[in-house]
């Protein structure tokens, strides 16, 4: 074959290209030829189709996501924000935070182990990138109905990989979800979060500046992985029924992955980068045009000295490879020597294969022939940006109007009993334990919270106790009655979570998980939940650092329930101050923050009991929500509460169940005579235990500090009730039943094993 | 009774971290001369009765979908000759 270099392409250019099979459109084919004036090479081809497919250029979310950048509140804490590999908070005392969300979808689909293991791979490398350690990962994962088989092949494989890699790497996990849904089926959705903590000076960006600096690949020998995983794997729907038409799949090695780490930090120490990015989709075709673009130069890559596992590979193949475990970097000439003292002492293979030029252009060679000459911000930023078409569903009305507060309720006491028993034994409900078990999540010895606690918590610095939490949510159930209040509803579950252990929420990352945005029902729903989204941030003065867009998650005409996952950071000044949900002293006195109405659309109960999915979700204020995050914040600093525990999918009993089990200890609750539902009141016990009113959480109260911790309650307008008293061994809700603690932990702990183990 | 074997490696183009690190650690011991190193897995299947088409198509089944994770890996099968004598010793 011979070799389509710039000259060939000038000369031939009437000759057929695959642009089709490479996933580009007619008219981005005829944009690029545009953009070159000629038709382009072939590894031209295949950078532009895999840097313009969905997952790497966003063209049909930009338009939406904008508003991110364009509704931001007033907060100081922002030190690097959208755009770059992560965003980056400022968390006091000189440190900063980083962290995102990714999404490894439709590769933990066809390969649950690798997909998985690469995803928590693929998002410490972008934390790294940014300069920051890694010190936790957590995992929002979405799965079909639990009892199919094949979410038994899928769970397994997701969990082994996610403990597998991330126990390697030696990070602790501290949190995430567990969700079923049948809408998962063919779409199961693996979502990885990242937090890396670094000094303020030790930032640092992607970008190549500085002519005569060496561009360096370090890490990994570049194989034959994933080649051309990012256009195919994440911008097409797969066929139920099509030939297997299966792509190489990524293989992590995450020993490798962690002397990079080790190698990569000590680089930083010593101040030898100007530039770097990871490698991650896209390959070096991303990292080689994002870096280029960002600086003030060129570039120029001599594509055959790029160390390779396989030597068949054609620079094509090279360009598009996701081999995983690599870095690049922009080095000054005299700091190469050292950076390369530094990559041997790790056993980091690490190459000069370019360096900074003058002029504007990426210019690749492959033995000296010339295949690659673009301005690089074509290929990295200036793709094609599509207005789809959107429009509300003509469903979205009627199902809406399916009310779930009107579904049959239980009759008596025995019946209520009978369905919170099956709620909390409910694969959404049960508990996680035997997922999260695998996880390593104290490695380090920072860990301060970890699942199934509101929100994971590390300390940041062991001297001041100085620590950060995150929590990440997403109903899609919620979002799917209504995507604008659903995603206002993941945020405000994220920040509630977050303000419950404690620490006051700073910034968001979002990962949002849609169908296909050829379907304007689904892009209705993106437009709507990034709107919502975006207000919400706005007016809890949470910006948005920075997220991950996964669309096509749909099998045939049927989408996933929209499903943006939401990833609240907060910080908080001592550690050893932080709420735990365990409810542990018998004799404290139980309180319900917030008020309760009668809210059922989207619930747990009406899933469990009627399988049921319709009416509209609970409603949001998120006035409310900055209001009992303060409450909360303030009582954990003041010592005026042992245990909090957020309300959401369950309601209450659900929250009191899991805080009872965790602390060993029971409860004893009282039916409210009036509820604090703001006038429409019905105080019956299963609105009180059942409904999934947003803004509320149970607290346990000492005794000692009860009169403190309602006045200041009262003094600040948040609505409280006395709603019983830690004590025994059973749940009881007075006048209705009584469960007994073991009976409660043999519900809500085998379900899962029993499924899976 | 007749013996199948069913030959499982990692495709070639999939990464092989335990290859790798066999690889890596053979010129630290002294063995030098071998440029790369793939580790696979090999099953030996002792099959009841005669090892005809359908019982090969049968095996064939069963290292497509449990014994090779086909998403990754290739295998082989090999019929391996039964010994009609005595099984043979292997010297100590």
């Amino acid at each position: 074959m011979t070799l389509d270099t710039v000259k060939h392409a000038e000369q031939t250019a009437e000759a057929e290209q695959p642009w089709k099979e490479l996933g580009l459109k007619e008219d981005e084919y005829a944009r690029i030829r545009e953009i070159l004036g000629r038709r382009p090479t072939g590894a031209e081809l295949a950078m532009y189709s895999v840097m313009w497919s969905e997952h790497c250029s966003y063209k049909s979310s930009k338009v939406h996501l904008k508003q991110f950048g364009e509704k931001v509140p007033d907060n100081d804490a922002m030190l690097v924000g959208i755009g770059e590999n992560a965003g980056v908070v400022d968390v006091g005392q000189g440190y900063a935070v980083t962290f995102k969300v990714e999404s490894h979808n439709h590769p933990s689909y066809i390969e649950p182990y690798q997909g998985a293991a690469t995803g928590v791979g693929g998002i410490v490398r972008d934390i790294l990138a940014m300069g920051a350690r890694p010190v936790a990962v957590v995992d929002p994962l979405r799965f079909g109905a639990a009892d199919h088989p094949d979410t038994k092949r899928v769970l397994p494989g997701v969990v082994a990989g996610i403990g597998g890699y991330g126990n390697c790497l030696g990070l602790p996990n501290i949190g995430g979800e567990v969700v079923f849904d049948p809408c998962y089926q063919g779409n199961p959705l693996v979502n990885a979060g990242c937090i890396g903590v670094m000094k303020h000076e030790d930032i640092h960006l992607a970008k190549a500046s500085g002519t005569g600096n060496k561009v360096i690949l370090y890490g990994a020998r570049t194989g034959g992985d994933g080649i051309g995983g990012v256009s195919v794997l994440a911008s097409e729907t797969f066929e139920s029924t099509g030939p297997a038409k299966r792509p190489a799949v990524q293989v992590g090695d995450p020993f490798q992955e962690k002397l990079l780490i080790e190698c990569t930090l000590e680089i930083f120490g010593e101040k030898l980068v100007a530039g770097i990015q990871d490698l991650g989709g896209a390959g070096l075709s991303c990292a080689t045009s994002e870096l280029a673009s960002a600086g003030s130069g060129g570039m120029r890559v001599d594509l055959d000295t790029v160390p390779l596992r396989d030597s068949s590979l054609s620079p094509e193949e090279i360009l598009m490879s996701e081999s995983q475990e690599r870095m690049c970097a922009v080095v000054e000439p005299d700091k190469v020597d050292r950076f390369m003292e530094i990559c041997e002492k790790w056993d980091v293979i690490a190459t000069v294969i370019g360096e900074v030029t003058e002029g504007e252009r990426l210019e690749i060679f492959w033995h000296g022939e010339q295949i690659v000459d673009v301005p690089p911000r074509t290929v990295a930023h200036e793709g094609p940006v599509y207005h789809r078409p959107f429009a509300r569903p003509s469903w979205q009305d009627a199902l809406q109007a399916d009310d779930a507060n009107k579904l049959a309720r239980p009759a008596n006491s025995a019946e209520l009993k009978e369905q919170i028993l099956k709620l909390v034994a409910s694969p959404n409900q049960a508990s996680k334990a035997w997922i999260t078990d695998q996880y390593d999540r104290f490695v380090q010895g920072n860990t301060i919270l970890a699942q199934p606690e509101d929100a994971g918590m590390v300390r940041v610095d062991e001297e001041s106790n100085l620590g950060v939490a995150m929590a990440t949510d997403g109903n899609g159930r919620y979002a799917k009655l209504d995507p604008y209040a659903g995603a206002q509803l993941a945020l405000a579950e994220s920040y509630r979570n977050v303000a419950a252990s404690g620490a006051k929420p700073l910034a968001i990352s979002n990962c949002l998980n849609f169908g296909s945005p050829e379907d304007p029902d689904v892009m209705w729903q993106f437009a709507e939940a990034t709107r919502g989204l975006a207000d919400g941030c706005l007016q809890l003065g949470t910006p948005v650092t920075g997220g991950n867009v996964s669309l096509y998650n749909q099998t045939g005409e049927t989408a996933i329930h929209p499903t943006p996952v939401v990833a609240v950071l907060g910080v908080i000044d001592d550690v050893t101050r932080r709420t735990p949900i365990a409810f542990k002293e018998e004799g404290q006195l139980l309180y319900l923050l917030g008020e309760t109405h009668e809210e059922f659309g989207g619930s747990a109960w009406s899933q469990v009991v009627h399988d049921h999915l319709g009416g509209l979700p609970p409603k949001v204020d998120l006035e409310r929500e900055r209001l009992l995050a303060e409450i909360l914040i303030s009582a954990s600093r003041d010592g005026m509460i042992d245990a909090a525990h957020d309300l959401s999918d369950g309601g209450l009993i659900q929250a009191v169940v899991e805080s009872c089990l965790r602390g060993g200890v029971g409860a004893r609750l009282v039916v409210p005579d009036t509820l604090s539902t703001g006038g429409s009141a019905t105080g019956d016990a299963f609105t009180f235990l059942l409904s999934e009113s947003a803004g509320r959480a149970v607290v346990s109260v000492p005794r000692s500090e009860e009169l403190r911790f309602t006045d200041m309650c009262g003094a600040r307008g948040l609505p409280v009730t006395r709603i019983g008293v830690v004590d025994g061994d059973a749940v009881e809700v007075q006048g209705q039943f009584q469960l007994s603690l073991e009976e409660l932990r043999t519900a809500h702990t085998g379900t899962i094993p029993e499924l899976f183990a | 009774m007749a013996r199948v074997v069913v030959d499982v490696m990692l495709k070639p183009e999939i990464l092989d971290p335990q290859g790798q690190a066999v690889q890596r650690a053979l010129p630290r011991l002294g063995f030098q001369g071998i440029s790369d190193v793939r580790q696979g897995k090999r099953f030996e299947l002792e099959v009841d009765g005669p090892v005809d088409e359908a019982a090969l198509a049968r095996i064939h089944e069963m290292a497509e979908t449990f014994l090779a994770n086909t998403v990754i890996e290739d295998f082989v099968v090999k019929v391996e000759e039964s010994e009609d004598s005595e099984p043979a010793v292997g010297a100590k």
